[in-house]
């Protein structure tokens, strides 16, 4: 095996030195009953052109761009990732490092997750954001409980527009804590209903999606008013990062904790992951956050430097009184983001957002045009929800035999969506492939 | 030692990245214009945000130089116990970067991502055959949360049974983040000491073991690098009294085609893709935790699960008693696809070939190094061996101070203080793909340093010299935090 660099000469000496005779009896010690009985079944070992040629055959089999036209977001964008951040990203110095725990020989990974943590804390308008979390759904989550300890109340409302996935994740963290979820209605408009928040007295927090799942911009400040009154928590947060880059922050609209899903910001789609769970809130709450931080310091020359810091918060200081147990996170996902924030720059974010709602705001006036219904007439930003003639689950599918994919079916998350699709449009979709799926659709 | 691996060079310095660049530069290329454009309402519009503008040779030249600073597991040996720090093959970059998996949309409909869903649950059954488990989840991201998805699972088994327990075993030698995992659950840990040899004794279990534990939290092999040889006898008493054993497979590399965790008791159990499976680091993640469990526990697993259906892979979230979603989508596919790679190619013999040979470059470590460093259980290990400075320190010479000289010498330290029962531990895990030629370098540093503690121990205070930065104040870091610039 390529990989093992041992002889059989060496394998006999270093035996030798430690006084055994068989590579066997390193393993004297486990008791047989708990030994396997038989080699492990498994696929016999491919050689590299083997692998070559079905993992290709795999990856062929997937339905992706550009054979495909997917209007497909929810979580994951289809963004262009320029040629330079993969090329950054994929040098082996930040690859194959692990967590700097050592700083004198990890100030690279140290430098660019400091600068990560600054580009998204201006982004999101906040004054401390996290190394990175898993994704944006576990980054809520993490928000949700951090909001109990601030507040030492148990019960949460959320906003029935936050992403399904996103809650169903949530739901799973609080199960077993006994805390109290409350969903808060949509209104006609596609937003979140301020005046569905009946009783907030005794709320950690509430916690809105902007853009929602449907793509509407909510009225986050709206929220972080009625929740600053009675003494609670505002946490908002997005699951398009590009949004930021042309909305308002949820930190200048009131939200004191904030998560974001940070995948548009250079991370292919992957199948769904990794992404990266953006999470931040203000210096007075800083000591609550869970996960690593990287703070500025000196060294013994008086240098500037940076460390992994505030790790009396952390599982294996605090043990079972740490704000979590997160310790790997997705530090390579940070600086994918960090190098493509960097390329793209303050003016090319706000060209680039703006370029992704131009495109989305001429389909969904297209298709208007073409007849089909647009139920919500809240403002959005790259997705938006149109209602197509009943009977259009054929036509979806007969749209898939011509390589197009028409969205994201609601019905499943909201029952009574019935025919509504989430369709969204980035910067990847030109205007002959809208044309092309308006013709299609009002054939 | 004349020649140190370690040695100083060409060191470019680089600011940070907001004091390079000037307005109105770009380093991205902007799609052309072929729609009008549709401007949103001024209310709405953010234009607060300071961002940096660089060109595309600006950005190359600060990441490139701020890689240098970086040392890695490609550069040379990096023997961090517990993080199994093996060689991360290319082959598996070049398979996950492929466009079909890289570019794929999660939302798919079925019939369009039949390959990755295949991909994933042959990884399924590779891993419930490596372990000997009978089902698994891929959904956790990173060992930590393997850990909370198996306290998840067993928090919702007892609920099932109609329990609520408040306890949960965890002993001296477990990894740092069991505590944290199973608090989150509402499990308070019971906390249990070792035998002098370093390992769990049954009586210890037996003495704390009652109705109101959930269970028991093991690390096996534990993180003195020792197997938990008495975890059938621990596990008879811990079913006995109604809990459940989650076994924490972090130090898996050590037992590949040894051992069968169904057969030690273990009911639940994860893994570290991102450790036995080779997948790289990333400087602190993406992980991937695939967490692992015998029949009874199968509904339990986290949705969505895929399942085979009309000859057809797909999706289900139809499994009631499941703990529910732990991640938005379906785990670190990317990750997944690398693990899978290298499972492939390895083959059943070449995965057992890589458990016995991390296990004989710890222990060759182990036997080179004992006359030169006080070894905390002079006993075999498996995978990794825990050294203490206890012979240095009648120099005023700590461990801190031996791991920052090795970094002079060129390698990157072992883990130190870490496990908590060795006071001034250093753990040091070589894995398979290190060659007994770098081992003895390796090796033949620390004795040199051991020589240098007697004789001029000035020179391990003062390290290290070679890198870019010399120590660096962690206190100030703490107490006036700085996080943002």
């Amino acid at each position: 095996m390529r990989y093992f660099p041992h002889t059989p000469e060496e394998i006999d000496q270093m035996l030798q030195v430690i006084g055994l005779t068989r590579l066997e009896d390193l393993f004297a010690g486990i008791p047989t009953t708990c030994q396997k009985t038989r080699a492990m079944n498994l696929t016999a070992a491919w050689s590299e052109w083997e692998l070559n040629d079905l993992m290709d055959a795999v990856s062929d089999s997937m339905a992706v761009p550009p054979a495909y036209t997917a209007f497909l977001g929810a979580g994951r964008y289809h963004h262009h990732i320029p040629a330079v951040v993969t090329a950054l990203k994929g040098r082996t110095e930040f690859l194959t490092s692990y967590t700097p725990y050592q700083p004198e020989i990890s100030q690279g990974t140290l430098q660019a997750i400091y600068e990560y943590q600054t580009l998204v804390s201006r982004l999101v308008g906040v004054d401390v954001v996290t190394a990175s979390h898993y994704d944006g759904a576990t980054a809520m989550a993490e928000a949700a409980l951090m909001s109990v300890r601030i507040t030492q109340r148990t019960r949460i409302a959320a906003s029935a527009l936050i992403h399904p996935f996103y809650l169903q994740v949530l739901k799973t963290y609080l199960k077993p804590t006994g805390y109290q979820l409350i969903e808060i209605p949509r209104d006609a408009s596609g937003r979140t209903d301020p005046a569905g928040l009946s009783d907030v007295s005794g709320l950690a927090a509430v916690i809105v999606q902007s853009p929602n799942f449907l793509g509407c911009i909510e009225p986050v400040s709206a929220f972080s008013d009625v929740i600053h009154h009675a003494g609670g928590l505002c946490i908002s947060g997005f699951t398009e990062a590009l949004s930021c880059g042309l909305l308002k922050s949820p930190g200048s609209q009131g939200a004191d904790i904030v998560f974001g899903e940070g995948q548009s910001f250079g991370l292919p789609c992957a199948f769904g992951g990794p992404g990266l769970g953006m999470l931040g809130t203000s210096k007075a709450y800083m000591r609550n956050l869970p996960g690593r931080l990287v703070g500025k310091t000196h060294d013994l020359d008086g240098n500037s430097g940076f460390v992994l810091t505030l790790a009396t918060r952390e599982q294996h200081i605090r043990r079972e009184k740490a704000t979590s147990n997160i310790c790997s996170n997705n530090s390579h996902c940070a600086l994918t983001a960090a190098i493509y924030m960097a390329a793209l720059g303050g003016t090319g974010i706000r060209k680039l957002a703006e370029i992704n709602h131009s495109k989305a705001a001429y389909l969904k006036s297209a298709l208007k045009q073409a007849g089909m219904t647009l139920p919500f007439d809240a403002p959005f930003f790259n997705e938006f929800v149109v209602r197509f003639p009943d009977g259009f689950d054929r036509v979806y599918d007969r749209l898939i035999d011509q390589r197009i994919i028409a969205g994201l079916a609601l019905e499943p998350f909201y029952p009574e969506l019935k025919s509504h699709y989430l369709l969204t449009v980035t910067e990847t979709m030109n205007r002959k492939s809208m044309d092309a799926l308006v013709r299609e659709v009002s054939a | 030692m004349s020649d140190k691996l370690g040695t100083t060079g060409l060191i470019l310095n680089e600011p940070l990245v907001w004091e390079r660049g000037k307005p109105g530069r770009t380093g991205f290329s902007m799609p052309s214009e072929d729609v009008p454009f549709s401007p949103l309402a001024e209310e709405l519009v953010r234009n607060d945000l300071d961002w940096p503008d660089l060109s595309e040779v600006d950005v190359v030249r600060h990441y490139t130089r701020l890689s240098t600073w970086n040392v890695s597991v490609d550069a040379g040996m990096y023997p961090l116990g517990s993080c199994t720090m093996k060689y991360n093959p290319k082959t598996n970059e070049r398979q996950a970067g492929l466009v079909g998996l890289s570019d794929a949309h999660p939302l798919l409909p079925a019939p369009l991502c039949q390959g990755a869903l295949k991909l994933m649950a042959n990884l399924e059954a590779d891993l419930a055959e490596i372990t000997g488990m009978n089902a698994v989840s891929l959904q956790p991201a990173a060992g930590a949360h393997g850990e909370l998805a198996g306290m998840l699972i067993i928090h919702a088994c007892l609920e099932h049974r109609g329990e609520r327990r408040s306890k949960i075993i965890i002993p001296d030698t477990a990894h740092g983040t069991n505590p944290a995992s199973a608090a989150l659950c509402g499990y308070r840990p019971v906390p249990v000491k070792s035998g002098p040899n370093g390992i769990l004794s049954p009586d210890a279990v037996k003495a704390v073991m009652d109705r109101d534990t959930a269970g028991i939290m093991i690390t096996n092999p534990n993180t003195l690098g020792l197997f938990e040889e008495n975890i059938r006898e621990i596990s008879e008493i811990v079913h006995f009294m109604g809990g459940l054993v989650y076994a924490d497979g972090a130090n898996f590399n050590a037992v590949m085609g040894v051992v069968n965790m169904g057969c030690a008791g273990v009911d639940v159990m994860h893994l570290n893709l991102h450790k036995t499976f080779s997948t790289p680091h990333g400087g602190g993640g993406p992980g991937s935790g695939p967490v692992c469990v015998q029949k009874h526990l199968e509904p339990f697993l986290p949705v969505p699960r895929i399942v085979m259906q009309n000859g057809a892979y797909g999706l289900s979230r139809d499994f009631p008693l499941s703990i529910g979603r732990l991640v938005t989508f379906y785990g670190h596919f990317s990750v997944m696809v690398r693990a899978f790679s290298y499972i492939r190619s390895l083959g059943p013999e070449g995965l057992a070939r890589a458990s016995q040979l991390a296990v004989l470059n710890a222990n060759y470590i182990r036997e080179r190094l004992k006359a030169f460093y006080h070894l905390a259980y002079d006993r075999p290990c498996m995978h990794e061996c825990v050294f203490s400075d206890k012979k240095q320190q009648a120099h005023k010479i700590s461990t801190l101070d031996i791991a920052k000289r090795l970094m002079d010498y060129g390698y990157h330290p072992p883990t130190i203080y870490f496990p908590l029962v060795v006071p001034g531990a250093l753990m040091i895990e070589p894995t398979e793909t290190e060659s007994r030629d770098e081992i003895d370098q390796f090796v033949d540093a620390l004795i040199a340093i051991a020589k240098e503690a007697e004789e001029n121990p000035d020179l391990l205070h003062d390290a290290p010299k070679t890198p870019k930065m010399r120590r660096l104040n962690e206190v100030e870091a703490a107490r006036k935090p700085c996080l943002a610039g």
